[in-house]
């Protein structure tokens, strides 16, 4: 073994074991939510529910939501897990094996924990190798576990198959893994890989979509999304497993350029050198708002310009939702008595799933922000800040006043750049003002996350993480709700609830104003629980 | 009145006691040191001082009122120095001098850039990377650009190379002669003897000794080295001797041992008359004051064997 990875072993063991709770958190609900998704699929939907779902996913809101539709004419339970799961299950195995990558290597570099390591008989690449395999593994155990247990739910799936979905899957996930790896080599920091990682995907679904909408079976674009690999396998349909190699090969290049890429640099520094700032801060810095504000703005910038890019491309695909919808009414009549025949319904209903979409991603980038006051104090920047005359409650305004505005303006800009994206296409209906209505409606819903990660801020600092629940929930409900056949108000616990369908029936004024009382006692709550308690520094 | 009043202060995390009925005092221009080993309480009573944490029990008085209630108010009035600096990554070291000391009130250019030049600070890196010690030198520099009635320093020198500690030593020094009040908790017992007036000595959360260095001095040994023609033998017998040793060459006898400094009068007049040529006293350094309260005292070699 050279000595450059010297240490893999020892490594890989203690990643195991301080990881292991949250690697079987991420299995057990991976594989819950694969296996749950299958059996309401096989239980709930019967051979007509099945067909009609299917015209739903030959729609471009269904392309867009699923995937590139082998298999339609014959739409089983195992067929429609492959088609609409693939997506969504490289979705989550992808941000694990980004946020697994990131954590063992740079964010480990970052605070000085791996200087330690390093210190000791252990190669340069090993830590990389260690989390790589260990990633690996994860990611394998998952995919098997999974595909076992769509088998034992719906006996007649093909076992063959489930892997190749899964395995496939979790091989995309690894491609994700890597590129995260290449991105912790190019910047000195953890945020930012994670950041540029995870715009990469986003930039991946985009192509799949707008690939997959031009084509039954996706077009030529469609082959540049990695995404696209794993459902180009056609499981359940026709099997092949070649597209799995262009993500082996993607594997192995992107790893062969983070190896070449961390020769060159020095441990703890990225391949842009730092440069010297300002010696005086400007005249605007000061108190806790301008500090909240330039801690935020870098993140606010980039994530307003990848959502606002994505939601603009995407309002351009409006444009083709026309004549689909024509020939699809012409060709399969089931889709026009379920739509009906007026266009505008299928733009309002495409819209609907849209917006559910930009709400989750405001949501998380409010649960990010929500989660600052809380690195503040655990960083020990807060008890720095308050020795000074600045008050708890001013403090907590100024980080979620900044974090909540900051929220709303992506919002707005994810709204308006759609439309201007449909208007740019020649799409004017639905017009401006529903989509303003859209915008006021989903408002008070994202601040809703943001009000809850900073309650659990004011009152049980340590489980703050527990923010991201209520995101992953709006989640799964606005996109799998119907499947899963969940009781009503299961289904109201989640804030994008009353939105749900804002462009087809309107918004639910009612469920706005509950919604709106919700936020304010929450925000409310937050700084009682902050005013009382101890600050404490460290985790 | 003091600007630091605590009596009796008790303070637990869970089961563990932190602080267990902690007295301390800091009157106004005194430089009052904080003594005691990684883990005593210092800094957790620093935090109780500045409204992070709540006492469980006992009075807690900052500049005559409650640190937790006031925090505001009675913030205008410090400033504080932690052990361990951490700075927002994305803003220089500059950047984060000035923010810190308008969240204070009126900062002060011309101050804020002869403090850079003293403690030798480039202001224009990004705070990511400093290193510990320059870390360090950016709160020292915003709290000593700050005109405040009491400063708060928890080990501040942590980090600091001796060049950059003779400077903040004489920062302190300077903020004494201005009739400034300090709480300078350490573990150096050299920068405290320096620069304090009186010392607080903590051990597991409790004050085990309070006063002056002159004080403190007087409880404890001076060390005594004599060569005498006489019989010494009898030295180590005496009331107030410890440690005696008794060396033999070329006739003459060296008699070395620690003695009580309450008998140290009686021991000197006995001494003088066994025909003493060569003697050395010397005072008690804070360190074996230290040591006494800390740790076991320093075994004498014969002492280690035996234990062994």
């Amino acid at each position: 073994m050279s000595t450059t990875l010297t240490g893999v072993g020892r490594i890989a063991r203690h990643i195991l074991r301080r990881d292991r709770v949250r690697m079987l958190v991420w299995t057990l609900s991976l594989t819950a939510f694969g296996l749950y998704f299958m059996a309401a699929l096989t239980n709930v939907f019967d051979e007509a529910a099945l067909a009609a779902r299917a015209a739903i996913m030959s729609t471009p809101t269904g392309i867009v939501m699923g995937g590139p539709g082998y298999g339609l004419d014959d739409y089983t339970a195992a067929v429609a897990m492959a088609n609409e799961g693939t997506q969504w299950v490289v979705l989550a195995l992808s941000i694990m094996s980004i946020l697994h990558v990131v954590r063992h290597t740079r964010t480990e570099e970052e605070n000085g924990l791996s200087e330690l390591v390093r210190a000791s008989a252990v190669g340069r690449q090993a830590p990389a190798l260690a989390t790589l395999l260990t990633l690996s593994g994860l990611l394998v155990a998952i995919a098997v576990l999974t595909a076992c247990g769509m088998v034992a739910v719906a006996p007649t799936t093909s076992l063959v198959d489930a892997l190749a979905m899964m395995l496939g899957s979790a091989l995309i996930a690894l491609v994700f893994g890597a590129l995260a790896l290449v991105m912790c080599q190019v910047t000195a920091h953890a945020r930012t890989a994670v950041g540029l990682s995870i715009a990469a995907f986003g930039l991946a679904t985009v192509i799949r979509a707008a690939g997959d909408v031009q084509e039954r079976g996706g077009s030529p674009l469609s082959w540049f999304s990695p995404i696209a690999w794993a459902q180009q396998t056609r499981a359940f349909v026709d099997l092949r497993w070649w597209p799995l190699l262009l993500a082996a090969g993607a594997v192995v290049v992107l790893l062969a350029t983070a190896a070449a890429l961390a020769t060159r640099r020095d441990f703890g520094a990225g391949l842009i050198a730092p440069r010297p700032g300002r010696a005086d801060a400007s005249g605007m810095l000061r108190g806790p708002f301008a500090l909240a504000w330039v801690q935020q703005r870098g993140a606010l910038l980039w994530t307003g310009l990848g959502l606002g890019a994505m939601w603009f491309g995407t309002g351009t695909l409006m444009s083709t939702l026309d004549e689909m919808v024509s020939d699809l009414v012409e060709t399969n009549p089931v889709i026009g008595q379920l739509f009906g025949t007026d266009p505008g319904m299928f733009a309002a209903g495409f819209l609907d799933v849209m917006m559910m979409f930009t709400g989750v991603c405001c949501a998380a980038y409010a649960v990010v922000m929500g989660q600052r006051p809380r690195a503040e104090e655990s960083g020990g920047r807060l008890e720095l800040t308050l020795s000074a005359p600045l008050g708890r409650s001013r403090w907590l305004t100024a980080q979620l006043a900044v974090a909540g505005l900051g929220s709303i303006a992506l919002l707005a800009l994810s709204t308006y750049a759609m439309w201007a994206g449909a208007v740019l296409v020649g799409v004017t209906d639905p017009g401006l003002d529903r989509y303003t209505a859209a915008f006021a409606g989903y408002a008070p819903a994202v601040l809703a996350f943001l009000a809850l990660t900073a309650a659990l801020f004011g009152w049980a600092p340590r489980l703050i993480g527990l923010a991201w629940l209520p995101v992953a929930f709006a989640f799964v409900i606005g996109m799998f709700g119907s499947i899963f056949d969940l009781p009503d108000w299961v289904r109201a616990l989640s804030p994008l609830h009353g939105v749900s369908a804002v462009f087809t029936d309107g918004v639910d004024g009612a469920g706005v104003t509950v919604l709106s009382i919700v936020v304010t006692a929450l925000a409310g709550a937050s700084f009682l629980g902050f005013r009382r308690r101890q600050v404490i520094a460290g985790s | 009145m003091n600007l630091i009043d605590i009596r009796g202060l008790d303070k637990s995390f869970g089961s563990a006691k932190a602080l267990d009925g902690l007295d301390l005092a800091v009157a106004p221009g005194e430089v009052r040191g904080f003594l005691g080993p990684n883990g005593a309480g210092k800094s957790t009573t620093i935090r109780v001082l500045l409204g992070l944490l709540r006492p469980n029990a006992g009075q807690v008085r900052l500049f005559g009122g409650d640190p937790w209630a006031g925090a505001v108010r009675l913030h205008r009035r410090l400033a504080y120095v932690p052990g361990d600096v951490t700075l927002w990554p994305n803003l220089t070291g500059g950047e984060a001098i000035d923010y810190l000391t308008r969240l204070r009130g009126a900062p002060d250019k011309k101050r804020k850039t002869e403090l850079l030049e003293r403690f030798e600070l480039d202001p224009t890196k990004k705070a990511r990377t400093y290193s510990k010690g320059n870390r360090q030198k950016v709160a020292l520099v915003a709290a000593f650009a700050v005109d405040a009635e009491l400063y708060i320093l928890d080990e501040p020198t942590s980090g600091l190379d001796p060049l950059m500690e003779a400077v903040f030593t004489e920062c302190v020094r300077e903020l004494k002669r201005h009739g400034r009040s300090v709480l300078l908790s350490s573990h150096i017992l050299s920068e405290v003897e320096k620069i304090c007036d009186t010392v607080t000595i903590i051990r597991a959360g409790r004050a085990v000794e309070s006063g002056t260095l002159p004080e403190l001095r007087h409880l404890t040994r001076s060390r005594v080295v004599a060569t005498v023609r006489g019989d010494a033998s009898a030295v180590p017998a005496l009331a107030g001797v410890h440690d005696a040793t008794l060396n033999t060459s070329d006739g003459a006898v060296t008699v070395a041992f620690d003695v009580d400094d309450s008998a140290i009068g009686a021991v000197v007049s006995r001494l003088a008359a066994l025909e003493v040529t060569a003697m050395t006293v010397t005072p008690p350094s804070l360190e074996e004051l230290f040591l006494r309260h800390y740790g076991d005292p320093v075994a004498s070699p014969a002492e280690g064997a035996a234990v062994r």
